[in-house]
């Protein structure tokens, strides 16, 4: 998918003075060092890569197609098993997972090849004469996606190709999920995310309806009685509090909420940013994230604070080396204890009480210590929350969507994938996948009904 | 140190690095600065008649490799395009100058007595060291009937090397083409003809390759393009493979070779002398990254002749010539099996699915539990052929060892399976 780089119309002096405050921090390969870092694929045989990729592409060959100067080959590769390649290429976390496999770590050079950089390379300068894929032969059937995040869209996209028509019905104004709201700006640059979403929906035989909430616009009932089988793609919709006096100050802030807000921010001054100091609880790729930007944004002392230790972070070695490079401070074995207001109400500090671990449990040690502060930012997970005026609810394990092998849920017919299921580490690619395996599994059912 | 000197068919030079006849040698300006920076000689770029020859635009075209470097290269273009006495002088002027360095002169003038009578005695008043006929070069020159059209019939080979032996009392090197059948034939004739050496190879015909956008070979002259001469890293193999011909020719035995084609490092350079080479000529290398290279080329060739005790070049030279025979004298009661170090082994099942696809099924794949693969090579059915060992890219993972070494040598003219056996 070729994008455009020329700045959208309407745009303003202030978006792009925050666009070069969140320039692409993993900027693209050129033409010449893709060229070379193709030749250090080794077209393994059985590759460890495509095993260790949650969306099964075919790596190996994307690479050689990349090498033989056949960009559009290997986009094509690369979308075949995962049409949100241009995203994944920019937000998986490909250290522990295809680079991590990649044979050329066992090497003493120990340096796998920038399978990332060169999926981005391909899917952001292939040229398709129009979509790159056709549809077959019409199903007459119609399925409704809930949710327009990389599940639901992966979904989708795999069910119109196979011939079914597909409405998506989406609760945020945007499609993208977590690509458009919730992936830190620097990751994911250029209005990417809605430019993927329009290659995505590209294929036709796609309806979206946006503003349309599970359980407010639309009941499950009412999708299973009008289509001939409902994808669940919900995503997680909430975030738990940390249960302290004072947490609804306004400023104790959720990082997703705030994420959001300066994703979709198209000017700096609409951004409530802690100008001297930050602290941010969490310890997985969000907390990253929102420390990361908060620096960006210019707040002098960012502090990120984890109850364990570096090793039992969320974060990858590779999001927390981010962070040491963004001048975030990371403080280990604390958990926050109280939140100090002073007299006139305003954000003073942060008391923490040190931990440690006794065989593995937590406990609280002798010690508190307190970090002054004029915003916290909770970053300690997502949950998940199946809207409350539903009438049918999928069963729940693990507080998800269960699913039964082929994204299959306990309703008939009802499939599930994504972070609101119970499957995987709640990654885009494994989103993605789940979409796709659903999209296989709910059309080679309704083929056998027909 | 060893000491690197050389006397190649009477010429005397400091080192056996020679810059090949080629555009690096087609002026003073150059040769000199080639001199300074320590190449042992140069075969000056091919003299010849006047009017001067003229050149299109463009005239090089290359391959590259993974890495974006130069593997092969390819030329259009013509002898000396300057007039013949500013090359005499400039000739005269740089002998003078460099007295120790080897001077040769390349020649190419229509196959006519006279011409070669009046040019030999021209070169030979400059002081210069010697002659080099070309009769390689293919594209532009054969059609004219010179070049390549000379080297390809080894009777005029023969006629002309014995014109310029009659007018010229200077030692004469036979430039051979290698777009020929047998470089033998050719190699033959210019001895016969009294040849003091020969050199090889010259470039080989080739097109580097198609622009796809414009339909037409490279190197392009507005839109249109020609065969070119091939040169650089591809050759060697080709070039390697003509010079162990003429050296282990009885017939050619001893005549000396100054070996050209795809020469960028000492390595290149001991391999050809190894073959009988007295000396090297370099052209390709030397255009992609200028004259210094020859300062790591002297460093390291002395480097390894000291680390084998060789003190100066003839020692080692020619020593891997009576290791080259033909197939039917190979040992057929040698054999080789592959063997995988899985220590080393780094997963990536290229050996497998190459004896797989391609060769002889002897390599077993196993899972083992938690995951990982292990290659094993299966003895009975490994032919010894290599292959798994050149697909691995990891240093001496793969290693061919020896079985049954306690045969005797029997080679195929002795061996019962021969039908022919009683015939050859």
């Amino acid at each position: 998918m070729v994008m455009s780089m020329e700045m959208p119309q309407g745009y303003s002096q202030q978006q792009l003075a925050l666009d070069q405050m969140f320039k692409d921090i993993n900027p693209a390969l050129s033409a010449r060092q893709a060229g070379i870092e193709s030749s250090r694929c080794y077209y393994c045989y059985d590759a460890p890569c495509v095993t260790a990729c949650p969306s099964k592409i075919n790596i190996p060959s994307f690479i050689a197609s990349i090498h033989a100067d056949d960009l559009t080959g290997a986009a094509k590769t690369i979308y075949s098993e995962n049409i949100m390649g241009g995203s994944c290429a920019r937000v998986c976390p490909t250290e522990i997972l295809c680079e991590q496999a990649c044979v050329r770590n066992k090497e003493q050079e120990k340096a796998p090849v920038k399978i990332g950089l060169l999926q981005r390379h391909a899917t952001d300068n292939a040229q398709f004469v129009g979509h790159p894929f056709k549809r077959a032969a019409a199903t007459g059937k119609t399925i409704a996606v809930v949710g327009a995040g990389p599940a639901g869209l992966s979904c989708a996209h795999r069910l119109a190709l196979l011939g079914n028509e597909v409405e998506i019905f989406e609760a945020a104004d945007k499609p993208g999920g977590l690509n458009e709201y919730g992936i830190a700006k620097y990751k994911l640059t250029d209005n990417f995310a809605q430019k993927e979403v329009e290659f995505i929906l590209g294929i036709g035989g796609i309806t979206l309806h946006t503003n349309k909430a599970l359980g407010k616009d639309v009941s499950l009932q009412q999708l299973k009685d009008q289509f001939d089988a409902v994808f669940l793609a919900i995503g997680l919709q909430d975030v738990p509090c940390l249960k302290l006096v004072n947490e609804s100050h306004p400023h104790i802030l959720n990082a997703v909420d705030y994420i959001k807000e300066l994703r979709q921010a198209t000017d700096i001054s609409e951004l409530d940013v802690p100008k001297d100091s930050a602290v941010v609880i969490g310890a997985g790729n969000t907390a990253i994230d929102m420390a990361c930007q908060l620096k960006r944004l210019g707040t002098e002392e960012v502090t990120l604070v984890y109850r364990r230790g570096t090793e039992h972070m969320s974060a990858t070695v590779h999001e927390q080396q981010i962070a040491k490079d963004h001048e975030v401070r990371i403080k280990t074995w604390a958990r926050p204890e109280q939140i100090n207001l002073d007299d006139d109400g305003s954000l003073r500090s942060l008391t923490f009480r040190k931990t440690y671990s006794d065989n593995g449990q937590l406990k609280d040690s002798e010690e508190s210590f307190e970090i002054n502060c004029s915003a916290v930012f909770k970053a300690v997970g997502q949950k998940f929350a199946y809207p409350q005026a539903e009438q049918i609810i999928p069963t729940i394990s693990n507080g998800k969507i269960a699913t039964f092998g082929q994204q299959v849920t306990s309703i008939d017919g009802v499939y599930a994938g994504g972070d609101c299921t119970s499957e995987g580490q709640d990654l885009t690619v494994e989103a993605v996948q789940q979409g796709k395996l659903a999209a296989l599994a709910i059309h080679h059912q309704l083929s056998q009904e027909a | 140190m060893a000491d690197l000197s050389i006397e190649f068919a009477g010429i005397k030079s400091p080192n056996p690095f020679w810059l090949a006849s080629a555009p690096p040698t087609d002026k003073a300006y150059n040769v000199e600065r080639a001199f300074e920076a320590g190449w042992g000689g140069v075969v000056w770029k091919t003299l010849g008649e006047d009017p001067a020859a003229v050149n299109v635009s463009s005239r090089y075209s290359a391959i590259y490799d993974n890495n974006g470097e130069v593997s092969g290269f390819n030329n259009i273009e013509l002898i000396t395009d300057r007039s013949l006495e500013v090359n005499l002088k400039e000739i005269e002027a740089v002998k003078k100058a460099w007295p120790d360095r080897a001077l040769v002169v390349s020649l190419m003038v229509p196959c006519e007595e006279e011409s070669w009578k009046k040019i030999v005695k021209l070169v030979e008043q400059t002081g210069a060291d010697g002659l080099e006929l070309n009769f390689g070069c293919p594209h532009g020159m054969p059609e004219r009937g010179m070049g390549a059209a000379v080297g390809q019939v080894p009777e005029y080979v023969e006629m002309v090397t014995r014109w310029c032996k009659t007018y010229s009392k200077l030692p004469v090197i036979v430039k051979l083409t290698p777009n020929i059948t047998d470089i033998r034939f050719s190699a033959r004739a210019a001895k016969r003809g009294g040849a003091d050496a020969v050199s090889a190879i010259n470039t080989i015909n080739s097109i580097t390759g198609i622009d796809l956008d414009q339909m037409s070979a490279r190197p392009m002259v507005d839109g249109k393009s020609t065969h070119g001469g091939y040169c650089g890293p591809a050759v060697k193999p080709i070039a390697l493979n003509m010079v162990a011909e003429i050296a282990r020719d009885p017939e050619t035995a001893g005549l000396p070779i100054s070996g050209i084609g795809g020469i960028g490092n000492w390595r290149d350079a001991a391999e050809f002398i190894s073959l009988g080479s007295g000396s090297v000529q370099v052209c390709t290398a030397a255009m992609i990254y200028g004259f210094r290279i020859v300062t790591e080329m002297q460093q390291g060739l002395s480097n390894w002749m000291d680390s084998k005790g060789y003190k100066k070049i003839s020692d080692f030279q020619g020593l891997a010539v009576p290791n080259t025979t033909d197939w039917k004298y190979l040992n057929m009661n040698y054999k080789v099996v592959a063997d995988i170090d899985n220590d080393k082994c780094i997963g990536c099942g290229r050996c497998y699915i190459a004896c797989e696809d391609t060769s002889h099924q002897a390599i077993d794949r196993k899972v083992r539990e938690d995951g990982s693969v292990a290659f094993e090579v299966i003895e009975d059915k490994c032919v010894g052929c290599n292959l798994c060992q050149i697909t691995c890219p990891v240093d001496s993972c793969i290693k061919m060892e020896q079985k049954d070494a306690d045969k005797p040598y029997m080679n195929w003219t002795q061996d019962p399976r021969n039908p022919y056996k009683d015939a050859s």
